[in-house]
């Protein structure tokens, strides 16, 4: 049985993480706001951009001579996996559902007798890997000093990853984030990037082109990757702060709730203590 | 007052613009071109250079340095790299876009493409007047 001034300090201390986990709630709140503005911003550039490249794509298709970044080079034996996670802790299941769904198709890969390479943006994703994936590792990049994600920072990213592909130590890469649906529900999503996919879509627009399609195609299909790229980090940055946002919440309600239970407790036993000595007070008087 | 188009900047970050505009100067791979209401559908790939939009207002020039154009006969959308509106564009900008861009030449291995972009950043630098 702990003594009352035991109790106290937990309480103390118990109100303390409160504020703390509501103050960080709040900054998530914050946050998502931006990151989401940030995802909206994005979104029509990234949208016709898909538009237009399986306009294109389905146009030149994947024959001969098709662009590699579309077609492939043919091979499918080695197999990047870009997991993309956050570069803090203290927000729920946001990374271990990202690094789960990478973990089991790495599996699954080398269950294939395929070659897995993983290159991890963001520390945590690569903490998690690091005990059963480290031999996989090909790669981090570091977006810990990086306050607001641009498309630079996509970039970058796309960049290593093209040249990973086209100096043939990469035939398959697809990446890994969680994408943003509210703040309670991030859904962890895998994507190919390279060779690059597109939904069929119906009746392509007939458009004059200049230089030519196929031209048009190849200066494209870089900066798809690039756009692909973006759009998760910024659905990924949306969904962190919704993950934190509602796991500070969660944390907030539980210490309300047990600040409440140790409360109790402390009355119980202040009373309980009031109690001994009244009897004792009482018993001693009539004795005598 | 002529018939308008509507036009739409895009870079992968925001919308910079979204306005009538009567006709859209556009610095195509293959060469300048000018949209105007009524063009026929065209899909052309961009080189850095200056856009420019006409409209009742003025025009309004912005420094893109790449990306593409979607032109049709009621609006043209252009999905550029990076654009910024040529008034708030400073010289040390323009000299670090020059000089990630030769640093990439540099190392490029289609030489000729990487030289081309210094030079066509080079030339809109002196059309931009800085």
């Amino acid at each position: 049985m702990p003594s009352l001034k035991d109790l106290k300090n937990r309480i103390g201390s118990v109100k303390n993480t409160r504020k703390i986990t509501k103050a960080m709630q709040m900054v998530a709140a914050a946050k998502l706001r931006r990151a989401q503005e940030a995802a909206e911003a994005a979104r029509p550039f990234a949208e016709r951009m898909t538009a237009v490249m399986s306009a294109l794509a389905a146009g030149v298709g994947t024959g001969e001579g098709a662009p590699k970044l579309l077609a492939g080079n043919g091979r499918d034996q080695v197999h990047l996996l870009v997991v993309m996670t956050s570069e803090r802790g203290l927000c729920g299941g946001f990374n271990s559902s990202i690094v789960k769904l990478a973990r089991s198709r790495a599996a699954d890969l080398v269950a294939q007798g395929k070659t897995v390479k993983i290159l991890t943006v963001g520390k945590k994703g690569r903490e998690q890997l690091k005990r059963d994936w480290a031999n996989a590792f090909v790669g981090h990049i570091d977006l810990s000093e990086v306050k607001r994600v641009g498309y630079a920072n996509a970039q970058a990213i796309a960049r290593e990853v093209m040249a990973a592909f086209e100096a043939g130590e990469a035939d398959v890469v697809t990446i890994f984030y969680n994408r943003f649906q509210s703040v309670i529900s991030q859904i962890p999503t895998e994507q190919q990037v390279i060779p690059a996919k597109f939904e069929a879509t119906g009746a392509s627009a007939l458009y004059d082109y200049e230089p030519s399609e196929e031209a048009i195609l190849a200066d494209l299909l870089p900066r798809g990757v690039a756009t692909q790229i973006f759009t998760a980090l910024l659905e990924n940055g949306a969904s962190e702060q919704g993950a934190r946002m509602s796991a500070m919440d969660n944390a907030t309600r539980n210490a309300g709730d047990m600040i409440n239970k140790l409360t109790i407790q402390y009355n119980r036993s202040r009373q309980a203590a009031i109690t001994k000595e009244l009897i004792e007070i009482i018993s001693g008087a009539e004795a005598l | 007052m002529a018939s308008t188009l509507q036009f739409d900047l895009v870079s992968p970050e925001r919308r910079l613009a979204s306005v009538p505009a009567t006709e859209v100067q556009i610095p195509g791979a293959n060469g300048d071109l000018t949209a105007m209401e009524g063009h026929a559908a065209t899909i052309t790939s961009l080189r850095p250079g200056l856009l420019k939009v006409v409209n009742a207002e003025g025009t309004k020039a912005y420094v893109v340095t790449g990306g593409f154009a979607e032109i049709s006969a009621s609006g043209v959308t252009v999905l550029a790299e990076q654009a910024v509106p040529l008034d708030e564009l400073t010289a040390p900008q323009l000299d670090a876009l020059v000089a990630e861009a030769s640093q990439a030449a540099a190392l490029s291995s289609d030489k000729d493409a990487a030289d081309k972009l210094v030079a066509d950043l080079q030339a809109m630098r002196i059309a931009a007047g800085l």
